[in-house]
């Protein structure tokens, strides 16, 4: 089971979280002008990366809040996790 | 190649069995193919097969980063069925059932498919009506399967407790007869074998490191860790990795890759007669022929591509098999594993062409591709040649996501299945 920091409530374990999925998919401003394609990419198309992944977490049974974070999905370890709203961090690993 | 017959047996015999020759070569790769499988799975192995036999295309290369069946194709339960829901999955299932029945024949090694039935529990009202609702459609898709009480429930499969003693008791279950097991490991190697007979080059140890394209965009050629290969066609069957091998040719899949788990038991003596599965509860469980108890947790809730997971999902799994069969509190687990699974939004497979000339995949089977080997190797064969889908998997496209012509048997089980 991971541990998780949750960056309101601090480490916890894994079964206090939810998973929300890939991060900093922004919601479109215009919808109204995004054709089919836009839309499948808005929805369904992920990166799945393997290797350092910016992604969503809820700390449903606690704080109840979404934060991000980025894991490396080769090990599992976290290695920043930061709220809602602020930008992916710059982590060397970023780069890979 | 040599043939496995009774006879040929006792020939052997005369000479202490050590007449025997591999199996399949170990050739070098040459530096060009008419086509190109990255992933030596049941899946891959067997459309190069179907490639060579149907097709008529023998220059051709199966590439597998590791050894042959050591990724999904010996991680998994080994749980065969074909009672979905809707009409586009109930062919392409089915159509593997079908294969499936007349596999040993085909490759004249005994894949042991055993037709022992599968039997999927429900536990709530829910369930109940889901279910009746799977009998009534797969029947009029000519697909077998039967709603059982709990009683029959139990008559069909002992071990099974119905009582009213556990949290979410057994209100009755839908039987398909014609599902089973089947000998993960004699898949991957029965179609290796007869690929190689027909003179597919099987190249382990041999990973993928990037698509060459040409101006035009179509694949000219891969480069891997034992060197260029040009070829004109590439089918990808990679699994849990689809997202980074397509991502060498650019093309973006609707994928995210989870560890899922199974465990098997010390071996004991026969005691559980078919397949039982409750995705309700999170419990799947088969005997093997070794003796071995052969259970199947759920993914981890997050990607990953660790071929772990936690140990509170294995757990989880076993706090069910002990409620449904009270007899196997006392076992001990022997081992327990993890792989990496590619699943698609609606839980059905990708089996298509790419918007890539010559590049060709076969991903998305989710929590439950070994049951869909034949299928999906067959027609992924048809698509490579013919550069066209079979009528079976014309509906399993990529643009369907776009299109809106989503195949939701997430939406239809309610659970990863």
């Amino acid at each position: 089971m991971l541990l998780i920091t949750c960056p309101y409530c601090g480490p916890r374990p894994e079964i206090e979280f939810a998973y929300g999925g890939q991060a900093h998919i922004a919601r479109p401003e215009r919808p109204v002008e995004l054709d089919a394609q836009d839309w499948a990419e808005f929805l369904y198309m992920r990166t799945n990366p393997k290797g350092v992944h910016a992604e969503r977490w809820r700390h449903t049974h606690g704080c109840a809040r979404f934060f991000n974070a980025l894991r490396d999905t080769t090990t599992d370890q976290f290695i920043a996790t930061y709220r809602t709203g602020a930008p992916r961090p710059d982590a060397t690993e970023t780069a890979r | 190649m040599q043939k496995f017959s009774a006879f040929e047996l006792f020939r052997q015999g005369l000479s202490g069995q050590t007449g025997w020759k591999p199996q399949w070569r170990s050739p070098e790769p040459k530096q060009a193919y008419d086509a190109v499988i990255i992933g030596g799975g049941g899946h891959g192995l067997g459309a190069a097969y179907y490639l060579a036999k149907q097709h008529g295309l023998r220059n051709i290369a199966v590439l597998e980063k590791g050894w042959i069946g050591g990724g999904n194709t010996g991680r998994n339960t080994t749980i065969i069925r074909s009672n979905y829901l809707f009409d586009e999955s109930a062919g392409l299932y089915d159509h593997s059932v079908k294969l499936w029945e007349g596999l040993s024949q085909e490759l004249n090694y005994n894949v042991m498919f055993s037709q022992r039935g599968v039997l999927m529990l429900a536990h709530t009202v829910h369930d109940v009506q889901v279910f009746k609702r799977h009998v009534h459609a797969n029947r009029a898709n000519g697909v077998d399967n039967e709603w059982l009480t709990a009683e029959e429930a139990k008559a069909y499969c002992p071990p099974l407790n119905i009582s009213n003693n556990m949290r979410y008791p057994v209100l009755g279950g839908a039987l398909q007869r014609r599902g089973g097991t089947a000998r993960h490991d004699a898949v991957a190697w029965g179609y290796a074998r007869g690929a190689d007979a027909l003179g597919v080059d099987i190249i382990e140890n041999c990973e993928v490191t990037a698509i060459r394209r040409s101006a035009s965009g179509a694949v000219q050629a891969v480069e891997t860790t034992r060197g260029v290969i040009r070829t004109p066609k590439i089918g990808v069957s990679a699994a849990g990795h689809t997202s980074m091998v397509l991502g060498m040719a650019g093309v973006r899949l609707p994928l995210e890759s989870y560890p899922l788990q199974a465990l098997v038991s010390e071996p004991i003596k026969p005691v559980f007669p078919c397949v039982v599965m409750s995705n309700t509860i999170h419990a799947y469980i088969s005997q093997s022929d070794k003796g071995e108890l052969v259970i199947g947790a759920g993914t981890d809730i997050y990607t990953s591509y660790t071929q772990r997971g936690g140990l509170h999902i294995s757990q989880h799994t076993l706090e069910a098999i002990c409620e449904l069969f009270p007899a196997f509190r006392r076992m001990k687990m022997l081992r327990n594993w993890g792989g990496i699974v590619d699943v698609t939004p609606d839980r059905s497979p990708i089996v298509a062409k790419t918007p890539v000339a010559g590049l060709y995949v076969n991903c998305g089977w989710g929590t439950g591709g070994f049951k869909a080997t034949p299928g999906a190797a067959h027609t992924l064969a048809w698509t490579i040649a013919r550069d066209e889908p079979h009528p079976i998997n014309a509906p399993f496209t990529i643009e369907r996501f776009r299109d809106g012509h989503l195949i939701d048997e997430a939406a239809a089980a309610a659970v990863a299945h």
